[in-house]
């Protein structure tokens, strides 16, 4: 009996040179990002979960058969309900921006969709009601795809498909629009798979994801879990190790600007954000940002000091370097200290230490907000 | 309105052209969509072999093009055999005779425009259609069909104006039957040849305004289309 809740998808084929032999099963609720390096297949795997390719094999979402090529079964993409957020906006260039998102509005009217969706709410969510009587070629690159990501939902679908939406943008339309994907499973309860090869967009937006290399799955989890996992080879430097913990925001300090967080009892001071006290923040903290002491050090610029227990070490004996998996009371943190200093140290599982980060580790890109249901 | 069916008018033979034109771009529409749709669409490997089938009259001399259909319009040819079912001998040497032979003289001018629309946005706008909910046929219709709208009125345009211009080919099979197959372009002929000079000038000078408006108004129209549109 296939899950409720969840999509299931395996795929496996050879695509020219390319192998693809995938199996995975993501949760349809919140954000589960797709990640890896560029040509690791993430957009392939994609594309068949929407039907705009097929490879052998077989996906089933909520319990329904999508595709199932032991009994013939194949739904083409209008068949499916989905939505599709391609890299780049593809808008209907010979439609207003309203009538771009009508399209699949009054598609899957037609259909009978499930989900209520309000036209005019998405509009308002996404900030589109002054641009709906322009054209597509009078909007900016991130107008663009705020437009494409609204008219996908539109679409009302079951399961929101994005592949890479931000990766065509420039640093302030990708600020611009991060905040409206957070919301938006937030606030309309639309499952996403988010393919990506920035770890920083995946540790900010994702709640659960799927790791590949050259075409097959190399691990799956919450984000939380995968980040702190040692095995995970930093290798291609695309990937910088680190990891996430959630923290309440506590209080401001508006002389000094900076912004109060609490820690399962441990306090963290970041630069001032703009969210309200008792809200909840993602954070990423850097493996290369962390500081270990053995003894809690005092006349330090370091704001932040967690007190905690070494769970696990991995050297690297082919490097200067090691990483430290600290347990800080609640969340882990990872920290990437030279061999050297382990060693000098005498750190190993079970020792106490305090880890240390400088408060400016904390640019914008790495905080997230989290609604919190717990 | 005698005028337009009178043999002896000057109207006749333009009366004649315009609505051979209007027959044939109608025709070329019907037939040239579908052909440039699959063109640009297919991956069969022989879709180029096809698409040499059609371009081969932009370089038959009109003549031989003209042979090959009087022989299949014939009483022998397939054409002669359609005829019959309609109590006629033959399909050469009458009106819908010559509306065959200009649809597929003027067919490349028709297909490769609108392919070449089709061909420039790609799959991405049919794909999004597609993810969208629209079915093959209605992305058809309400994406690729105003997207290519460029190649559409070019290929009208082109089709129309090559049939109002054409000569060999009606010479061929059409003959020269006044008020049925005798357009604008042999009437000039005629009119030279038997020295009626001020007539051929009137027909001739009219062409001559009637083709320059045709290209200036494409042009115009292809400018606004262009800077509107992508």
């Amino acid at each position: 009996m296939p899950n409720q809740d969840s999509i299931e998808a395996a795929f496996r084929g050879q695509l020219g040179a390319f192998r693809l032999d995938v199996e995975f099963a993501a949760p349809l609720r919140g954000i589960t990002a797709l990640f890896g390096p560029s040509g690791c297949g993430k957009t392939t795997i994609l594309r068949c979960l929407a039907g705009l390719r097929r490879v052998p094999g077989r996906l089933s979402v909520s319990g329904q058969t999508w595709q199932d090529d032991a009994s013939d079964i194949f739904l083409r993409p209008h068949q499916r309900s989905l939505g599709y957020v391609f890299q780049e906006p593809s808008l209907f260039q010979h439609l207003s921006v309203r009538d771009n998102l009508r399209y699949g509005w009054l598609r899957s009217s037609r259909a009978g969709a499930h989900p209520v969706v309000d036209f005019s709410e998405v509009v308002e969510l996404m900030g589109l009601a002054s641009l709906l009587d322009r054209s597509p070629s009078a909007l900016s690159g991130g107008e663009r795809q705020r437009v494409a990501l609204a008219r996908a939902l539109l679409a009302r679908p079951r399961l929101l498909l994005m592949d890479e939406p931000l990766a065509g943008l420039d640093q302030v339309a990708k600020e611009e629009i991060l905040p409206y994907i957070e919301t938006l499973h937030e606030k309309l309860a639309v499952p996403v798979l988010y393919v990506s090869h920035d770890l920083r967009e995946v540790a900010r937006l994702a709640d659960s994801m799927i790791v590949l290399s050259a075409g097959r799955k190399v691990c799956e989890g919450s984000v939380q879990e995968i980040l702190e996992r040692l095995d995970l080879d930093p290798g291609d430097g695309e990937f910088e190790a680190g990891v996430i913990l959630e923290a309440r925001v506590s209080g401001h300090d508006a002389e000094f600007r900076m912004t109060r967080l609490d820690h399962h009892g441990q306090r963290i001071v970041i630069p001032g954000i703009d969210l309200a006290v008792g809200e909840y923040v993602r954070l990423r903290i850097r493996a290369r940002d962390v500081a270990l002491a053995v003894a809690k050090p005092s006349a330090i610029s370091v704001r932040n000091i967690l007190a905690g227990t070494v769970l696990d070490t991995a050297q690297d004996p082919d490097t200067a370097f090691a990483e430290v998996l600290v347990d800080v009371g609640g969340g882990k943190l990872r920290a990437r200290i030279t061999r050297d200093a382990l060693q000098d140290l005498g750190l190993e599982a079970g020792s106490s230490v305090y880890a240390l980060i400088k408060s400016i580790s904390f640019d914008r890109p790495v905080i997230g907000r989290v609604a919190h249901d717990s | 309105m005698s005028s337009l069916t009178d043999p002896n008018s000057l109207l006749t033979p333009i009366w004649l052209t315009l609505k051979l034109a209007t027959c044939s771009t109608v025709l070329l529409l019907l037939i040239g969509t579908p052909a440039a749709w699959w063109l640009a669409r297919s991956r069969a490997r022989w879709k180029e072999a096809i698409a040499a089938v059609v371009a081969l009259p932009l370089v038959l001399p009109p003549t031989v093009l003209g042979f090959y259909l009087l022989i299949a319009l014939g009483p022998s040819g397939p054409g002669g055999w359609l005829a019959g079912l309609a109590g006629a001998r033959t399909l050469a040497f009458s009106f819908f005779g010559i509306v065959i032979g200009s649809v597929i003289y003027s067919l490349p001018f028709v297909v490769q425009p609108i392919r070449n629309s089709f061909e420039s946005f790609g799959d991405r706008p049919l794909e999004v259609a597609a993810t969208l909910g629209a079915t093959p046929w209605d992305a058809f219709w309400s994406v690729a069909v105003p997207l290519a709208r460029p190649g559409f009125i070019t290929g009208a345009v082109l089709g129309f104006a090559h049939t109002v211009g054409e000569f060999g080919v009606v010479l061929m099979i059409g003959g020269n039957i006044p008020g049925e197959t005798k357009v604008l372009s042999i009437a000039v002929y005629e009119l030279v040849e038997t020295l009626r000079w001020t007539e051929a000038h009137l027909l001739a000078g009219g062409m001559l305004a009637f083709s320059f408006a045709v290209i200036l108004s494409m042009m115009v129209l292809q400018k606004r289309t262009g800077s509107g549109g992508a």
